[in-house]
């Protein structure tokens, strides 16, 4: 959309550089631990398309300022969508009434750096023409209805959005980025015998809307689509209980996310209502898991230059064979455990203060041939695709909801089952860990993890990997 | 405010649009999170929005802004109507009929003036109270997630090209505690809340704390039990939940791209007679009522089962005329157009109390959480993560976690044996115990 975000919001809404440094200057400066000024400015849009036809298409402008105070534990937050300077430092006096205190230590130094260019496209995926990408849903249609006689509906919509941000603090340290993404999904619903399914598949990231065309990565996403909703029209009840289980590469990689990630965030662990609370240095896995969380793979969905707080994005170890070496941590919760801000600092928009959150967490690959791996299994699952997950922090339990998966029977892969949760306890999960494959892979790109009311896109990855007991939730007793 | 939104609707009308219509919302909200007495977040909010429909013969395309500037609107219109012309026809998009429209603004109650007036003090110590009260119920309450309270008052203007125009205010309130509860090395979080529209409606601080207190302290020593089929009591929010999933399946976009267990069952009998569903945006003063909706038709009461027999669906004027059937009432908005939504929706009281409910259960669970997403919403297959307490001889015994609760919807609703007395509207949704006769319980 542009180059530089310090140069629009200053001709767009006339917020010079020396503007803000007054406003955060006068109105916070040495008074609080940490203050600092977000500005946003997203357009986003959204096609869809549903019985042959793009009949429902939106474009979406939001605009606006987070200014946040910080005084020990405290934390205030005011935002605004009204831009003009006024506004914005009666914004400014509200969050520092709110965390004013008597007790004020000196603001703390940014952990500046250089921040990443893992995104600059020649053409954002918004700024694509329309009619292209109105073609693209139509050819997807087509495609789906061509590759089998059962689809009865197909619903493909792409949504695509740039935001540029720009982060100021009192010490007149200002970063800005630029971040587009782009998503595009199908779903199609198959009958037969008045038994209906429904299969959905995506991808995207911040790449340009070229992307979908490349390698032809749309039909990809509409034949999975199909072939999952078929395959679920002859799916039998999933069992019910403890079993061995074997998750595919990639989108499975949700297991990591929810069984340890959320646990591993620094927010959590500050207040001690973690199950993985002060558990640093300890054996949380077996030795054959190591845990990267990600921020600085270029063009991925969970990727970011700088975080919600001007903090460079890292590559960081969690787990690192087995033993638990790191949290995310975001600014206030770095400060407040004395370690170091990993570039997890994250937001939904200017109306949300920043939490930490996840960027692209995976497992890295081990040593085992994925099809051993199946082999060595004589009853089990094998759960290759998966809908949401969610955990309960403090006792640490956590479910993830499989929507593709088979039975494994003798070292083979048998009969399709019906959709089932898996739960399981974070803690302990992957010290079940007893094979890894060689097949790393990241998902497609189309994550989104809520917390706290939040949302914000992370991406996941995972190679083949045998669990040696995880409580499925089928029907079959 | 409507004085904008009729601006806008001329606007469009100007360049090119045939029909439109648009809302403005305003919005300011305040919200305190104390944790462990102390001040941890405060946040203070103002934000409007203003989104727009235009119809360009049969096709239609929607555009929202926050930035109210004359520059931005007028983008916002030029937006609109270009997308309009990449759409496809429609033949069955459009305003509702004019005859249809809401003739009046019902008052219902939704605002309370001076409800807001309290000092940010104020309201920091109401949430103090309720954490201190959770903090204080028992030594083996150790930690706590926060106690918040919330208010937001928002004022919506809505006009159409063809002629409605209304608004209305609203205000909300809320205050919840989340304690955690430990011992022999085991946490349990759990929380209690209450929302309202009046702030004055709340139940005391001290009670929710308490309650939230003794949610986390009843799970604690919770074990995992062995696979079976028993009997499944939900406790009245977790009853509340099956509803939202029902209400789902009954919605017009999920009928007619044939993505719903409830497709080709009206009339049918879907749940057992002991369950009656209803949707009533006309109760004043309550949380999910509103004066007219999202396309300018008059709210109203549906009943959409009745003793099982599913009665109505939940539609727009779009997915009614999909469906060849009228509009219930039940258009929403958000930015991208128009969605369906329910309004305040209940499962009728039955005539048991909860605790003979427990007690006709020999050996079976209750549930008190869910969580996950396991429900298939095109056949009802539903497997969630669950925690609660195990039933033994009519009593409840010890906690349990780490078990999954599966069936299929269809058959879940059918095998409701026992409606509770307990219904209580705490939320826009709300149902009694409900008690299922039988569902497979995964665990060790």
């Amino acid at each position: 959309m542009l180059a530089r975000p310090e140069r629009f919001f200053e001709d767009r809404f006339g917020l010079s550089a020396s503007a803000l440094d007054r406003l955060l200057g006068s109105e916070l400066a040495g008074r609080v631990d940490h203050a600092d000024l977000f500005l946003e400015y997203r357009i986003s849009e959204e096609l869809v398309l549903e019985e042959g036809a793009v009949k429902k298409a939106s474009r979406h402008v939001s605009q606006g300022a987070g200014i946040r105070a910080q005084s020990g534990e405290r934390t205030g937050y005011a935002h605004t969508d009204d831009l003009a300077l006024p506004n914005l430092e009666e914004a400014a006096r509200q969050a520092r009434a709110i965390a004013d205190s008597a007790s004020s230590s000196a603001v703390v130094a940014v952990g500046g750096g250089k921040p990443h260019d893992l995104y600059t496209l020649a053409e954002t995926p918004i700024t694509a023409a329309l009619d292209r990408k109105v073609r693209l849903l139509g050819q997807m249609d087509a495609a789906a209805r061509a590759a089998d006689p059962r689809v009865r509906q197909v619903i493909a919509s792409l949504g695509s959005e740039d935001v540029v941000v720009l982060i100021a603090t009192p010490s007149g340290w200002t970063v800005g980025d630029v971040r587009p993404l782009t998503r595009l999904n199908v779903t199609v619903i198959v009958e037969e015998n008045g038994k209906r399914e429904m299969g959905g598949y995506g991808g995207g990231g911040r790449v340009p809307f070229d992307f979908f065309l490349e390698q032809e990565r749309w039909r990809h996403y509409t034949s999975e689509a199909v072939r999952q909703a078929v395959i679920k029209l002859h799916a039998v009840a999933a069992p019910a209980g403890e079993l061995t289980v074997v998750l595919g590469p990639g989108w499975p990689g949700i297991l990591l996310h929810e069984a340890v990630g959320h646990g591993l965030e620094g927010d959590f662990n500050r207040k001690g209502t973690s199950a993985f609370s002060g558990r640093l240095g300890q054996k949380v896995a077996s030795d054959l898991v190591t845990v990267v969380d990600d921020g600085t793979i270029a063009n991925r969905r969970g990727s970011l230059n700088v975080d919600d707080e001007g903090n460079v994005t890292r590559r960081n170890v969690l787990i690192e064979n087995g033993i638990l070496r790191g949290y995310m941590q975001d600014r206030l919760n770095s400060r407040l455990m004395g370690m170091a801000a990993t570039g997890n600092g994250r937001r939904e928009s200017y109306a949300h203060p920043p939490m930490p959150r996840m960027t692209n967490t995976f497992m890295l690959a081990g040593q085992d041939d994925p099809a051993d791996i199946i082999r060595s299994v004589p009853r089990g699952l094998y759960a290759v695709n998966f809908g949401g997950g969610q955990v309960d922090i403090t006792n640490g339990k956590f479910v993830f909801s499989a929507s593709e998966a088979y039975l494994i029977e003798d070292g083979q892969v048998t009969k399709a089952v019906k959709g089932a949760t898996l739960i399981g306890n974070g803690p302990d999960a992957l010290t079940r860990v007893s094979r890894v494959g060689h097949d790393l892979k990241l998902d497609e790109g189309v994550g989104t993890c809520g917390k706290d009311g939040q949302s914000v896109p992370v991406g996941v990855g995972m190679p083949t990997t045998r669990i040696d007991g995880i409580t499925v939730g089928g029907t079959q007793v | 405010m409507l004085d904008l939104v009729q601006e806008v609707l001329k606007r469009a009308g100007e360049r090119g649009a045939t029909a439109a219509d648009a809302f403005l919302l305003e919005d300011q909200a305040f919200s305190a999170q104390v944790r462990l007495g102390q001040v941890d977040t405060v946040k203070h909010a103002r934000e409007q929005h203003l989104s727009l429909r235009v119809f360009v013969g049969q096709s239609v395309a929607a555009a929202s802004t926050s930035d109210l500037s004359r520059a931005s609107v007028e983008r916002l219109v030029e937006e609109a109507v270009s997308l309009a012309r990449v759409t496809a026809p429609d033949a069955l998009g459009g305003l509702p009929e004019a005859g249809e429209l809401a003739r009046s603004i019902p008052s219902l109650d939704l605002h309370d003036p001076t409800g807001h007036d309290l000092a940010p003090e104020d309201k920091i110590t109401l949430a103090r109270r309720c954490e201190a009260a959770a903090l204080e119920t028992d030594p083996r309450i150790t930690n706590s997630e926060g106690g918040d309270f919330a208010d937001r008052q928002a004022r919506y203007a809505y006009a159409t090209s063809h002629g409605f125009a209304g608004e209305y205010e609203t205000s909300s309130f809320s205050l919840s505690a989340s304690p955690v509860a430990s011992q022999n090395g085991q946490m349990q979080r759990d929380g209690w809340y209450h929302a309202t529209r009046k702030r004055e409606r709340l139940d005391a601080p001290e009670e929710i704390g308490r309650t939230a207190a003794r949610r986390a302290l009843r799970r604690l020593g919770a074990r995992r039990v062995k696979t079976c089929e028993v009997p499944v009591i939900f406790d009245p929010d977790m009853a509340a939940s099956l509803i939202r999933h029902i209400a789902g399946a009954a919605a017009g976009p999920s009928l007619y791209r044939g993505a719903s267990f409830l497709v080709g069952k009206l009339g049918e009998q879907i749940a057992s007679p002991a369950v009656t569903l209803v949707d009533d945006g006309t109760v004043p003063g309550a949380l999910g009522s509103r004066p007219f909706d999202g396309e300018g038709l008059p709210v109203r009461r549906t009943v959409v089962v009745d003793r099982g027999v599913l009665t109505s669906y939940l539609l727009d004027t779009y997915t009614g005329r999909k469906l060849g059937m009228a509009s219930t009432h039940h258009a929403a908005r958000d930015g991208s157009g128009v969605t369906v939504g329910t309004t305040n929706f209940y499962l009728a009281a039955g005539p048991t109390d909860p605790r003979v409910l427990v007690a006709s259960v020999k050996q079976g669970l209750y549930v008190t959480e869910l969580i996950g997403f396991g429900v298939n919403g095109v056949t009802g297959d539903y497997s969630r993560g669950a925690v609660g307490m195990w039933i033994d001889n009519g009593e409840l015994a010890y906690p349990v976690e780490e078990i999954t609760v599966a069936g299929n919807l269809l058959e879940m609703f059918r095998a409701i044996e026992g409606v509770g007395n307990d219904l209580v509207f705490r939320d826009r949704t709300a149902a009694p115990t409900v008690l299922i006769g039988k569902m497979v319980v995964a665990g060790a």
